[in-house]
């Protein structure tokens, strides 16, 4: 067997940040005092020479390389993008609240640059290993992120908890790995889906081996019943973290359904769409409830979490129909994709608001922290209240055109197969949705009509207000003009 | 774009331009430049309007879309107009209604510290409420519809340090949500079997629509528009208050009076009059949905009137009276008499608006009194204020050549020829309803402005109670001229445009192919028969049943409230529970205001009690709520903060899916 | 001669007895991390048994991979323990309910 020199072009962006993460590791070790803004200022740079490079260095056709490992084409190159500029949000909103915390050592900026190095590798992936490889890089670098605030006990508790239900759903997903390993003699995801369509039979192993993986992907997603580590991490973690879990990994999660499930299993459609319904509509009934009762906003937000994506399962499921895809799996599997991104548009401006309103020695996690923002700050309370309406699916936000979208897949599903399940699924979201205004609505009750109990003013820098309002009025702004960038997702989705 | 176009463009956004003005530098501009930018807005939208209107008159029509939004899969979401009769003519009372409600609130908000934030709202208000009636497309219809809720849950918490007005507002706000639920479900089907969203577009597949079944439940098929038009239906029956979703409506009363006569009077309220006309193609096909809007409707009419005979609060018994004239108004969609329910539509405005403003401009003189019952004796006091209501109440009771008479009079006439399912009921409810307005309408005229004058000695209780004496000794008096000005302005079209307009709009073919009726849905077309004219029809009207009744409840209110009181003039000489003691006596002493006064209250009391407060606010808001949060306190409870508990949860999903699906591939 | 199936009987029971460790395992959090140690281990011998009936290689390979980032876990694990422990002095799995609701 000869051996093939890999095309390391196509992996540019990945190996770009794999080596710069070395190099930042080096240079904090040995620049002592500027360690810190070292490190912050290579993340950023990293990070955004990484987007760069995956806009401009990829090519337009699919192309694989690395023995069929790692796959290049636009949805990736786009994701990626997406994942990297999310990840240096995160680290600029986070910046000033790690500081006060005296817990922004150089290892925090690494372990981000490691956990957007698993994401990227996890998004190209097309081989049972790399995504493996991607998947764990990712989270074992969360893992010890969530725990980073070590003399917390809330903080450690999260991480422990993180990281052995994240170590069970991971056996999980290898063992269902291996079944489908045993079922098809084959890792690479397209010679996998080759070998199920040759055989033409829904093997018994092949079912048990997906429903294996498909839990992988759902805890990784945090969707119901998988979903009961989001509330406890997202509340334990410090917040700069929770961002940056709670933001681009679901992303990554995506990706990695979209190929396993869309690209690798499609012969098993009929399965997994009807596993993915089922999930769908726990996550976005029991996020709606539950969220109702909480008081601990990052709580309420991990709930909301669970049923946002709940919700872009429901795109993601109304691909198919009775086994088949058809002109209208490109406009579901868009609209799953685009909820995906502006969920993480409006997660990131969620959080971000938390971490405004924190400040050295108070954590502003309470919905009652809220009260009387709108005498504090009009600004800012104007920009919560573009994310809540967003989240709560009011017109005319990115929230409700996602939930829009979604909403016409499953209708157009049902249309296409005559069943009345379909429109069912689609009238519970809505009225799930309904529910779910109300407590998105409550934020901004508080807000606007409540008195402010802490009238201190606001600390953060001019960069990160800055790009917290950006950050939300683009929320309005692709509301206002979704066109664009759906049409970004269907296009990458084809090709 | 042609000038015409352009001209549509500038009816709603010279209104928003306005609210954006007051709204961001309201506090840099001063309170002057604030009202100055709106009411100029509003102006400019009313001439535009007018324009349009000519345009129309002069046989054009406009059907387009001036940009597009955005693409879902096949689906396009627009921004665009159509603009024909229907809709010129939503424009005019709109644009004339809000400008009048403007110059009003310069007088009625003038102390109030949210004084340009009210401009704004106002403002905000109508631009929605012109993208809901110029809308082409179901998009920009059910945005301009969470608009104007919206705008409307902004005021009716406008003083958010009321916590009844929070309160309502969240009472409004979840109603709505309620109605809301089957607007968008009725858009989704539409959509979903058109593929799109335009009304010209999903009208011409009426054909194939109209032998679509769906199936809800097993294998009951359900023809498709009749699930539409009902989940249409019951979005209009929140936006419009039609029961049961109507509780929110006198809560809303919470709110400024301008509001309350711009909104929950004379415009957004009938947003769902408006919508299901707009669909009369698809309401057409549907009798099921018909008869159902018919008997919701009918229903509404009668028994939301009697809730108004109880009410003391002078904003709340117009507020119910608007709930029953919209009840009139559902009717008549019901037997497919649309026409008359946007020509009632339209009366309704300008004379209910006139009613809701005569009530602020009491309530101002009154030094914000709105106890009906100590008030009295007024018409001396405020001329202008008393000759408007007077007329308002006129109208409202349909005396024959106002213009509440030729719309109301037309509804009852179509709703006895018509055939539908459940009109016999509806008739019964119109009729009595007749009387029912007509009591509770004249009472509150009564109490208010004619018999003794109670206000001195309430004035003196609330120097006793709240110890600032500043208005104690001052009587009411004639509101400033930005008050009355409206009120003149409206009183002239409650006269005359009932006159006016019922040959064209009822009978002159005037709406065109705005609206579609079907031959033998045709309801109106038993009117035109005997319609020879205005003039002919009004006098006829003096002979007709409806008059008789009318009349038997003004009569009745001024024999309770007139001519009584002076008898037991020790007790009179009492305050406050003089009114009360006073029924009591006649609840006991004769049979005949058993059954009219009495019997009529202790009905509404049940209804109000049992049926609005028991039912509908304890069972339905609140329990809804109860019910929602005793499952987010179970669903907290198996978050036990256990990892194994975690652990063993992922592992029962394993299990779960492992046997669904195992078992069965 | 022990047949495919033996071995993948062998690996289930291992896989069965980790799981039920994680979640019975109400006392000790190390032997919550030994458990995922067996999870990957029967992972690993189903991987093994299937390369060898499908006399590829690809499976062998994917078990070093998972040997390797086992351990990797196992140290991030242990470290988490170790900071939960100086926090709590304790690693009993019952004491872990700070967060919950």
């Amino acid at each position: 067997m000869d051996f093939v020199m890999p095309d390391f072009r196509l992996a540019a962006p990945e190996l770009f940040v794999a080596a710069m993460s070395l190099v930042i590791l080096m240079v904090t070790s040995f620049a002592k005092s500027r360690a810190r803004s070292a490190a912050f200022w290579l993340c950023e740079f990293t990070l955004l020479a990484a987007v760069f490079l995956t806009l401009f260095s990829g090519t337009v056709d699919r192309a694989q390389t690395f023995s069929g490992m790692y796959i290049s084409d636009l949805l990736g190159g786009f994701l990626k993008a997406v994942v990297c500029l999310s990840v240096a949000v995160v680290l600029q909103y986070g910046r000033a609240y790690m500081a006060d915390r005296k817990i922004d050592s150089p290892e925090y900026y690494i372990l981000v640059l490691f956990a957007a190095l698993g994401m990227m590798v996890l998004i190209s992936a097309s081989h049972f290993v790399s995504i493996y490889l991607g998947l764990e890089l990712m989270s074992l670098a969360l893992y010890a992120l969530v725990a980073i605030d070590r003399d917390n006990p809330r903080s450690t508790e999260a991480g422990m908890k993180y990281f052995v239900l994240g170590a069970l759903a991971s056996g999980l997903l290898l063992y269902g790995m291996s079944m489908l390993y045993g079922a098809t003699g084959s890792l690479q995801i397209h010679e996998i889906s080759q070998r199920i369509y040759e055989r033409s039979a829904n093997d018994m192993v092949v079912v048990f081996g997906l429903v294996f993986v498909l839990v992988g992907i759902a805890f990784k997603l945090g969707v119901v019943p998988f979903h009961m580590w989001v509330p406890d991490v997202y509340h334990g973690a410090p917040t700069a973290v929770t961002l940056l879990v709670s933001s681009a990994p679901k992303i990554a999660a995506f990706a990695m359904a979209f190929r396993i499930l869309v690209l690798g299993l499609f012969d098993l459609a009929e399965q997994w769409q009807m596993m993915l319904m089922l999930l769908a509509v726990g996550s976005i009934v029991l996020g709606n409830l539950a969220a109702v009762a909480q008081t601990n906003i990052k709580r309420m937000l991990a709930y909301s979490g669970i049923s946002h994506m709940g919700f872009m399962l429901l795109g993601l499921m109304s691909g198919v129909v009775k086994g088949e895809g058809g002109t209208y799996a490109v406009n579901a599997y868009s609209s799953a994709m685009f909820y995906a991104v502006a969920y993480v548009m409006m997660t990131l401006a969620a959080f971000g608001m938390v971490i405004l309103l924190s400040r050295a020695g108070f954590e502003a996690e309470n919905v009652d922290d809220f009260k009387g923002l709108n005498q504090r700050s009009p600004w800012f309370a104007g920009m919560m209240l573009i994310v809540m309406f967003s989240m709560a699916g009011i017109p005319f936000f990115v929230g409700f055109f996602a939930k829009l979208s979604v909403l016409q897949a499953v209708v157009a599903a049902g249309n296409v197969s005559g069943q009345a399940l379909y429109y069912w699924l689609a009238g519970l979201a809505v009225l799930m949705s309904a529910v779910g205004a109300y407590y998105y609505l409550r934020v901004v009750k508080v807000m606007y009509f409540d008195d402010a109990v802490d009238t201190s003013p606001l600390t953060a820098t001019l960069g990160t207000r800055t790009l917290l309002s950006a950050n939300a009025l683009s929320i309005a702004a692709v509301g206002l003009l979704p066109n664009w960038l759906m049409q970004i997702c269907a296009f990458t989705l084809l090709h | 774009m042609s000038e015409m176009e352009k001209l549509y463009l500038i009816v709603p956004l010279a209104p928003l331009v306005g609210a954006i003005f007051a709204g961001l530098f309201g506090k840099l501009i001063g309170r002057t430049a604030s009202h100055v930018v709106t009411i100029l807005g509003v102006a400019v939208a009313f001439v535009a309007s007018v324009v349009v209107f000519q345009d129309v008159q002069a046989g054009n029509s406009y059907n387009g879309s001036i940009y597009t939004w955005a693409t879902a899969g096949d689906l396009r979401l627009e921004l665009g107009f159509l603009i024909d009769k229907l809709t010129v003519m939503m424009m005019l009372v709109v644009t004339f209604v809000s400008l009048m409600v403007h110059i009003y609130t310069i007088g009625y908000m003038h102390a109030d510290p949210g004084y340009q934030r009210f401009f704004s709202y106002i403002s905000l208000f109508t631009f929605s409420m012109l993208m809901l009636v110029m809308s082409n497309n179901f998009v920009q219809l059910f945005f301009g519809w969470e608009a104007v809720g919206l705008v409307s849950y902004l005021l009716i918490g406008f003083w958010y340090t009321k916590s009844t007005a929070i309160y309502a507002n969240l009472k409004a706000f979840l109603v709505n949500r309620v109605g809301d639920f089957g607007f968008l479900l009725g858009i989704g089907l539409i959509a979903a079997h058109t593929g799109s969203l335009d009304y010209a577009t999903v009208f011409s597949k009426l054909p194939e629509l109209s032998v679509k079944t769906i199936s809800l439940f097993g294998d009951s098929a359900w023809p498709l528009l009749t699930v539409v038009c009902i989940c249409l239906f019951v979005g209009a029956m929140g936006k419009s208050a039609q029961v049961p979703l109507h509780v929110w409506l006198p809560d809303s009363m919470e709110g400024p009076t301008p509001i309350s006569a711009l909104i929950h009077a004379a415009t957004m309220v009938t947003a769902g009059i408006f919508m299901v006309t707009r669909m009369s193609p698809l309401f057409e096909v549907s009798e099921t949905a018909r008869a159902f809007v018919l008997v919701i409707g009918a229903t509404t009419a009668l028994f939301m009137g009697f809730l108004g005979i109880i009410q003391n609060d002078i904003k709340r018994v117009v507020a119910y009276s608007t709930l029953s004239q919209l009840g009139y108004m559902t009717v008549a969609l019901g037997v497919s008499a649309y026409s008359a329910a946007v020509f009632h539509l339209m009366t309704h405005a300008f004379f209910k608006a006139l009613l809701f403003l005569a009530a602020g401009s009491v309530i101002i003189g009154m030094h914000h009194e709105q106890d009906i019952r100590r008030m009295g004796g007024l018409w001396k006091r405020m001329p202008i204020t008393w000759i408007t209501s007077l007329i308002g109440s006129l109208a409202l009771i349909g005396f024959p050549f106002m213009a509440g008479f030729f719309s109301k009079d037309s509804i009852i006439e179509a709703v006895a020829a018509s055939h539908t399912l459940g009109a016999k009921y509806a008739y019964a409810c119109v009729l009595i309803g007749v009387f029912v307005t007509a009591f509770y309408s004249f009472r509150m005229y009564f109490l208010v402005f004619h018999g003794r004058e109670r206000f001195h000695a309430a004035h003196a209780e609330a120097h006793d109670d709240h110890g600032h004496g500043a208005h104690g000794g001052e009587v009411p008096h004639e509101s400033p001229w930005v008050v009355w000005l409206p009120l003149v302005l409206l009183a002239v079209p409650s006269v005359v445009i009932g006159y006016l307009a019922i040959g064209p709009m009822l009978f002159g073919d005037w709406f065109g192919a705005s609206i579609v009726v079907h031959e033998g849905n045709n309801a109106l077309a038993h009117l035109e028969a005997h319609f020879t004219s205005a003039f002919g029809m009004a006098i006829h009207g003096f002979m007709t049943l409806p008059f008789a009744l009318a009349m038997a409840g003004v009569a009745t209110a001024a024999y309770f409230y007139l001519v009584k009181p002076e008898i037991p003039a020790r007790i009179a000489t009492a305050f406050g529970p003089v009114y009360r003691l006073l029924e009591n006596k006649y609840y006991f002493d004769r049979f005949n205001e058993i059954v009219f006064a009495a019997g009529s209250r202790a009905l509404g009391k049940v209804f109000w009690k049992a049926g609005d407060q028991a039912v509908i606010d304890g069972l339905l808001v609140n329990g809804t709520a109860k019910i929602i949060g005793g499952f987010a306190q179970i669903i907290r409870y198996f978050q036990t903060g256990h990892l194994y508990q975690y652990a063993f949860t992922i592992i029962i999903g394993v299990v779960v899916l492992l046997a669904f699906w195992g078992s069965r591939g | 001669m022990l047949s495919l199936s033996h071995v993948l009987t062998l690996s289930s029971l291992l896989f069965a007895i980790s799981v039920v460790g994680i979640f019975l395992n109400r006392k000790n959090l190390i032997i919550l991390l030994m458990s995922i140690e067996l999870m990957l281990l029967a992972v690993n011998m189903n991987f093994i048994a299937y390369s060898t009936f499908h006399a590829d290689r690809a499976g062998q390979l994917f078990v070093f991979f998972i040997l390797t980032v086992a351990a990797a876990e196992a140290a991030i694990g242990l470290a988490i323990l170790v900071a939960m422990f100086r926090n709590t002095r304790t690693i009993h799995v019952d004491d872990l309910d700070g967060l919950k609701g």
